[in-house]
């Protein structure tokens, strides 16, 4: 038995650690750990959610005309561009199950563009509310907007919580790309592929809050203030 | 590091005896939950530019959660999870049942009595 093969065997598909019964065992603690650490997540995104209904209700005619200055065929675009990205996450996912080395990355990279896609789309929206000053602030203007002042609020939460969700995914793409540079040397295997199944978790929870983002920002109130 | 554990040689292969939280799901599957979510997308997109009076709201949020329950359920495999993951996914979300509620309870009811501080 030669040596220098073990050693590769080992540095590329990591065995089950001494305090773990089975790679079976190490596998769902990792799976946990992500778990508890998205749930840290729900509760974080949670606090401006909460922000959201409260002064929603508290002031919903400024909500209402505020809302309504978003491009509701932009957001759907973009949800639907979020939306292939999950999918190519997720078969990036089984095609580290079932060993297609070459597909990962694939499927990897096409995460990464339509990650990347809906970023872009991202930063033209903000520069559209830029231009037309709807940015809170000393020279916040808001064009036939009830209650100018609570709509600013309303823009207040909406770079907060959209902005939050970017950031989640640059560090997302962040992570991509080192996830693509692993899987094109070949490290992940049916055996062992639990960075790119924990990633993918992550990359789901973020499609998440924007499918909750979406409704709340883009479409309610969307047909009643409109006359 | 060395691997001194007598458990998992790595040079062992446990095909076949550890493979119960290696589900595959069937491509079809993705598939389908991503058509499901496509469609839906821009179901409540349309749905929302006709006026429903209070029942907009309902609507997008009902299909946002249908939504969320196929991304977590498919796509971040919790239905084929552990029982053990099933609890603390279920458990994340009370919290944040919990934190809604509660505060949008106090919102909701607070002037039915003329008290002050609104």
């Amino acid at each position: 038995m030669s040596s220098s093969v073990d050693t590769t065997v080992i540095d590329q598909t990591p065995a089950a650690r001494h305090h773990f019964e089975s790679l079976e065992q190490q596998k769902d603690a990792s799976t946990i750990g992500m778990w508890v650490f998205l749930i840290t997540e729900i509760m974080f995104f949670g606090g401006l959610f909460m922000a959201y209904f409260a002064y929603r209700q508290a002031y919903p005619a400024a909500f209402a005309s505020a809302s309504n200055k978003t491009t509701l065929w932009i957001g759907a675009v973009n949800t639907t561009v979020l939306i292939c990205s999950s999918l190519t996450m997720a078969l990036a996912v089984r095609c580290a199950a079932t060993g297609k080395k070459n597909l990962i990355v694939l499927f990897l990279v096409l995460t990464l563009l339509l990650g990347s896609v809906f970023l872009g789309v991202k930063a033209y929206e903000y520069h559209d509310k830029w231009v037309h000053h709807e940015i809170p602030g000393e020279h916040f203007e808001c064009e036939g907007c009830t209650d100018a002042g609570h709509a600013s609020l309303f823009f207040a939460l909406y770079f907060g919580m959209t902005g939050l969700h970017a950031t989640h995914m640059i560090i997302g793409a962040g992570f991509l790309i080192f996830l693509i540079i692993k899987a094109s040397k070949g490290a992940y295997t049916p055996r062992w592929f639990t960075p790119v199944e924990m990633f993918g978790l992550y990359w789901h929870f973020v499609d998440i809050v924007w499918i909750f983002l979406f409704p709340l920002l883009y479409l309610i109130d969307r047909s009643g203030a409109a006359k | 590091m060395a691997n001194h554990n007598t458990h998992s040689n790595p040079n062992v292969r446990h095909e076949g005896t550890e493979h119960h939280t290696e589900h595959i799901v069937p491509i079809g599957i993705y598939i389908g939950v991503f058509l499901a979510l496509v469609v839906l997308t821009w179901v409540t997109t349309f749905v929302s530019t006709i006026d429903l009076g209070r029942l907009n709201i309902f609507v997008a949020l009902s299909i946002a959660i249908f939504k969320a329950s196929l991304v977590l359920l498919f796509f971040m495999h919790v239905k084929y999870g552990t029982r053990l993951t099933k609890m603390i996914v279920l458990s994340g979300i009370y919290w944040l049942f919990l934190l809604l509620f509660i505060v949008m309870m106090d919102l909701w009811t607070r002037n039915w009595m003329g008290v002050p501080g609104r």
